[in-house]
């Protein structure tokens, strides 16, 4: 390899940026696919794949995805939470990797609610 | 590289090696792969993560969840039910040793909380191997800045307004350094990276080299342009495998990118850096005798002045900076002189990385803020003393630092405040020493270690660290006599005075130190043959209470050396003449028994191990 000038050193840095955003914690939206028995069995994983999918065209990669257990309302599954910065957290069920992006797309990017999905907002308080 | 889903970022610096975390790695992978998960989620491979007394270790991130003493056993569920259905595993996690609840996430637990991380800033979150992590972290943005749009002089300049102070013990400011470097006429310069760490339980350099080479490389190169040299050693112990293979990466890496050697990112500065092996000997660590180890002569310090930034290597002006100085370089230029001298006390500014080690809860590698306290340090991130022990003291500075008693526990952390403790702040070595401590022990063991270390060049230091020796073997033994801690004071100053190098004007500070703050328990050596810590073995007899054994053999079977008398329900007895004070009995005798004893001083003289077994029975009437 030719030795790098200075502004080839830029483009491969921001190009290696890319590659750690996991491990720094700067996101501002998560979304939580619960993959309990139930919801593998329903298709999580082909979700979790989905939405992968659409993290990767990003340009800035600030939507952490996360998995969690089962959510406690299996018929529904497969399901997914998703958190915005400072709104309460939303709940999806019987998603479809169609479904899943709309509300990539929607939600997480749009910041607005696909009302035609979401079974839930809020989270169950802790006793 | 495609997008993950989850890092696991899997420690293996020296210390996680050891325990097998290579090994977990390859159970990883498979189990990954098992779970068809080998798209969504990679093991990162990252270097001392610091939390070294929970290892092997790991942390899940995007969640940051810290997992410690893994087993490959463990990785099968794991890998199924965290990574998989996302349920974290909580048997895995740390939990505090007085409470039950588990810490799940990193950011959360308190040896991490009172961190600071400037130097280890990339620690965990980097592989060290990779070129591109640490571009990522914005490595050579301050080489880029540096070249593009700051002369030698402004270099200087801001390392100097920085406050930064060499690392490696001593503390000389760094910018003062390079300034007497610059100045010199005579060319070729050259720039020396010191990583011969050889302080015992000290392993700060090491975990820079391991977790995050490129930023002390990076100073390096700094460095060789503010003072204008275009060649760079770096003299790492070969005991430190992992390390130089880090490096010599790094530095292939480095040459690779044209970040070293000619016209460096197409300017007219060109640096090149090579990498020499010690083989471990602890006065190599000074600067003088590292100079001539590198330059092939025997390494026995010279005299000082001229120092080495005047006529170093072959002769030529060189700056020598330890592994640590170098690594703070780059954040300097980056985050400015201003930011950099807001942290830290009056006079020593920025963070300082420590080898917490000894008897502490949470034993590792740590980077706190100058003027921490000690107690801070003990326990806050330490975690406090194992086993609800009393703290005792605090060796800092390695062999040539001193002992610090708990009552100064609330002294802050600096150059000056250690150097006025009878310490020294050293290259970080800090060893905690509860009451199951003997401090004229401590003093022993370090004086055997600078005795075996002298070069033998000053006779102050190569027969004065063996009086010391005999003097301090002669009390832990028993046959003290009082004159011989004035001998021993008088010694040490004359050794102090009349040494050559570093090492022997530092190696009685143990001493002067225990006896300044722990005279007591000379005394009780000397006058009663007593040993307080009840550690020394000509001072101290195992006996075992008739009134508490039952009999049961358990102490009489583990007994090597067959000095336990006894059969089955008879009380045991422990013969004196064969004992050999090993403990064993004292480990092995069931907790709720505790049957057996240390005694020492005038308590010895009536137990003599002659009488015979006799049943349990006869002591119930």
């Amino acid at each position: 390899m030719a030795p790098l000038t200075l502004d080839e050193l830029r483009k491969k840095r921001k190009e290696a940026q890319k590659n750690i955003y996991l491990r720094e914690g700067k996101f501002k939206s998560k979304i939580i696919v619960h993959m309990g028995t139930c919801g593998i069995a329903a298709g999580a994983r082909e979700i979790v794949s989905a939405i992968l999918g659409e993290i990767e065209i990003l340009t800035e990669k600030d939507v952490m995805l996360t998995t969690s257990g089962c959510a406690g309302l299996c018929s529904m599954e497969p399901m997914a939470t998703v958190e915005l910065l400072n709104s309460p957290p939303v709940k999806y069920g019987k998603l479809t990797t169609d479904k899943a992006k709309r509300i990539f797309k929607e939600h997480i990017l749009g910041g607005n609610i696909v009302t035609d999905y979401a079974i839930g907002i809020g989270s169950e308080k802790g006793g | 590289m495609a997008v993950r889903r989850i890092e696991l970022m899997l420690c293996t610096g020296t210390g996680c090696v050891a325990g097998g975390a290579f090994n977990i790695y390859e159970v990883l992978e498979k189990e990954i792969r098992k779970q068809g998960l080998e798209k969504e989620i990679s093991v990162i491979i990252t270097g001392c993560n610091g939390f070294c007394g929970q290892g092997p270790l790991m942390v899940i991130q995007p969640d940051g969840i810290f997992y410690g003493f893994l087993t490959p056993e463990d990785i099968p569920f794991l890998v199924q039910e965290h990574l998989l259905k996302g349920r974290p595993v909580e048997r895995l996690m740390f939990s505090p040793p007085e409470k039950k609840e588990p810490v799940p996430l990193l950011s959360e637990i308190p040896f991490f909380r009172k961190q600071l991380l400037i130097v280890l800033r990339n620690k965990g979150i980097i592989d060290p191997e990779k070129i591109d992590d640490y571009l990522a972290r914005d490595g050579f943005a301050a080489l880029e800045k540096v070249l593009t749009s700051m002369t030698p002089d402004d270099v200087i300049d801001e390392i100097t307004r920085s406050g930064l102070r060499g690392r490696g013990g001593a503390g000389f400011p760094t910018g003062t350094k390079w300034k007497i470097c610059r100045a010199e006429q005579k060319t070729p310069k050259y720039i020396i990276c010191n990583c011969d760490e050889g302080d015992p339980g000290a392993f700060m350099d090491r975990s820079v080299f391991e977790s995050d080479p490129l930023s002390a490389m990076e100073g390096m190169i700094i460095g060789g342009y503010a003072i204008g040299a275009s060649h760079g050693y770096i003299y790492a112990r070969t005991e430190y495998p992992l390390a130089i293979k880090r490096m010599n990466l790094s530095i292939s890496n480095a040459k690779e990118y044209g970040l070293l050697g000619k016209n460096i990112l197409g300017t007219d500065f060109s640096f090149d850096l090579e990498i020499r092996q010690g083989s471990g000997a602890f006065v190599c660590g000074e600067e003088t005798s590292l100079i001539l180890s590198i330059e092939g002569r025997g390494p026995e310090p010279v005299q000082r002045p001229p120092f080495p930034a005047q006529s170093g290597i072959w002769g030529c002006p060189t700056v020598i900076n330890n592994v640590e100085t170098w690594a703070n370089i780059p954040v300097i230029i980056n985050r400015g002189a201003d930011w950099f001298s807001k942290i830290g006390t009056k006079t020593s500014k920025g963070t300082k990385i420590f080898a917490l080690v000894g008897k502490i809860n949470n034993a590792g590698l740590i980077e706190v803020p100058m003027g921490i306290t000690l107690k801070e340090i003990v326990y806050d991130i330490g975690g406090g003393i194992p086993d609800n022990k009393k703290f005792k003291a605090v060796q800092t500075g390695g062999p040539s630092g001193g002992c610090i008693p708990s009552s100064m526990i609330d002294i802050p952390i600096d150059f000056e405040s250690l150097a006025e403790a009878g310490s020294m702040m050293g290259s970080g070595g800090m060893i905690i020493m509860d009451e199951d401590t003997c401090m004229v022990d401590v003093a022993k063991f370090f004086i055997q270690f600078t005795n075996d270390e002298s070069c033998g060049k000053c006779t102050t230091c190569r027969d004065g660290s063996e009086a010391l020796h005999e003097i301090l073997t002669n009390i832990t033994n028993g046959d003290g006599k009082l004159m011989d801690m004035e001998f021993l004071e008088e010694a040490s100053n004359a050794i102090k005075d009349a040494s050559g190098c570093g090492l022997g004007a530092t190696l009685p500070n143990p001493v002067l130190s225990t006896l300044k703050y722990f005279r007591d328990e000379y005394e009780a050596h000397i006058k009663e043959r007593r040993c307080p810590a009840l550690v020394c073995k000509n001072l101290i007899k195992y006996y075992i209470l008739p009134e508490k054994c039952t009999g049961c053999k358990l102490c009489l079977k583990n007994c090597l050396p067959g000095a336990i008398k006894g059969e089955l329900k008879h009380i045991h007895i422990i013969d004196q003449s064969k004992c050999t004070k090993c403990g064993t009995c004292l480990d092995v005798c069931p907790p709720k028994v505790s049957a057996i004893i240390k005694v020492s001083g005038k308590e010895m003289e009536n137990i003599t191990g002659v009488e015979e077994p006799y049943p349990v029975k006869r002591r119930e009437k």
